[in-house]
């Protein structure tokens, strides 16, 4: 870990000339999601935790309400993979900057990437294919529309 | 001091013994980017819970109604004072950084804008909290 900030006056140095810049693109991707993750995110947690009797109302006929309209679904989905991606990249900002040791580093990468991608298709699926009115259960846990 | 480092040490113009620190560390810059690490870090890790505590709708009611009742209990109820502190401040502050970069007069106003980010999260909290709490202990209340 080199404890001096680089000069700013330094030529810049291409890890692969002519190629994609990627760092730039993080750079970009960080800035355009955090934008839209205002929206998204306000409007989750305005829906979720103010409206009507916030936390206390949230149970499994709550979510099965909201997701009856497409819209809530889209929404969650835009949020999951715009906040996820944008998240690991920022922890990935941070795991480059403090393991000192190179092989820790490589397999801290690994878990982030393995965890990240883990999650994005988890949380589609879930999203995807739920059912807000499985077979089976008992009609006071599902949404009204149910019955 | 090496010739690397950037340029970033205050001119020591006055003769007192108290350090004067830098340009950037131990002011508005340094701090508000140790809040942005830090808050984002904890809003990562929360995610990653609420991601795997929200998949339970695909398994049962039952499941997920358990799961989703201890983010009711009072405990869990000022924790979300915490992260929803913790949301605020990043995203306000990650509209700062969109700010310094891509507005002409960005650098100039970051200290300003600092501050503003400060104000308009206690204006947030002023909204949520009281409103929250109401929610969470309201069925303890008396009267
Ligand atoms: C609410 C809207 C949000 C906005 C406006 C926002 C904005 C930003 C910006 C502008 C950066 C700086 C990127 C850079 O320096 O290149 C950043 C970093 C970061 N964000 Fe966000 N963000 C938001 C939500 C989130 C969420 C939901 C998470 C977690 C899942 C998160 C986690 C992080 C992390 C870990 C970093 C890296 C911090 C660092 O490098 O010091 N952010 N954010």
């Amino acid at each position: 870990m080199s404890l001096t900030i680089e000069n700013p006056r330094a030529p810049r140095t291409r890890r692969s000339p002519g190629g994609v810049n990627w760092e730039k693109w993080g750079w970009v991707y960080m800035r355009v999601s955090g934008v839209i993750l205002v929206v998204l995110i306000f409007g989750h947690l305005f829906v979720n935790l103010i409206v009507g009797e916030g936390v206390k109302a949230i149970d499994f006929a709550f979510v099965g309400g909201k997701y009856a309209n497409p819209f809530w679904r889209i929404w969650d989905f835009a949020m999951l993979w715009l906040a996820l991606i944008h998240g690991a990249n920022g922890m990935r900002h941070l795991v480059n900057d403090y393991a000192a040791n190179e092989k820790l580093r490589k397999l801290l990468l690994l878990a982030l990437g393995g965890s990240t991608a883990v999650l994005l298709v988890l949380g589609s699926l879930v999203i995807f294919t739920f059912d807000p009115c499985p077979a089976n259960s008992p009609a006071d846990l599902l949404p009204s529309f149910c019955s | 001091m090496s010739d690397k480092t950037a340029g970033t040490l205050a001119p020591h113009r006055s003769r007192t013994k108290v350090p004067e620190g830098t340009l950037y560390r131990g002011r508005e810059g340094m701090w508000s980017w140790v809040l942005h690490r830090i808050t984002g870090v904890a809003i990562f890790f929360f995610l990653l819970v609420h991601i795997l505590d929200t998949a339970l709708i695909r398994v049962s009611p039952e499941a997920y109604n358990a799961v989703i009742s201890t983010y009711q209990n009072p405990v869990m109820g000022v924790g979300e004072v915490g992260l929803v502190g913790a949301i605020g401040f990043h995203a306000l502050n990650g509209i700062r950084i969109v700010l310094i970069d891509f507005w002409q007069v960005g650098t100039k106003y970051h200290r300003l804008m600092f501050y503003t980010v400060l104000a308009l999260w206690l204006v947030l909290m002023a909204g949520f909290v009281p409103r929250h709490l109401m929610n969470v202990f309201g069925e303890y209340w008396v009267g």
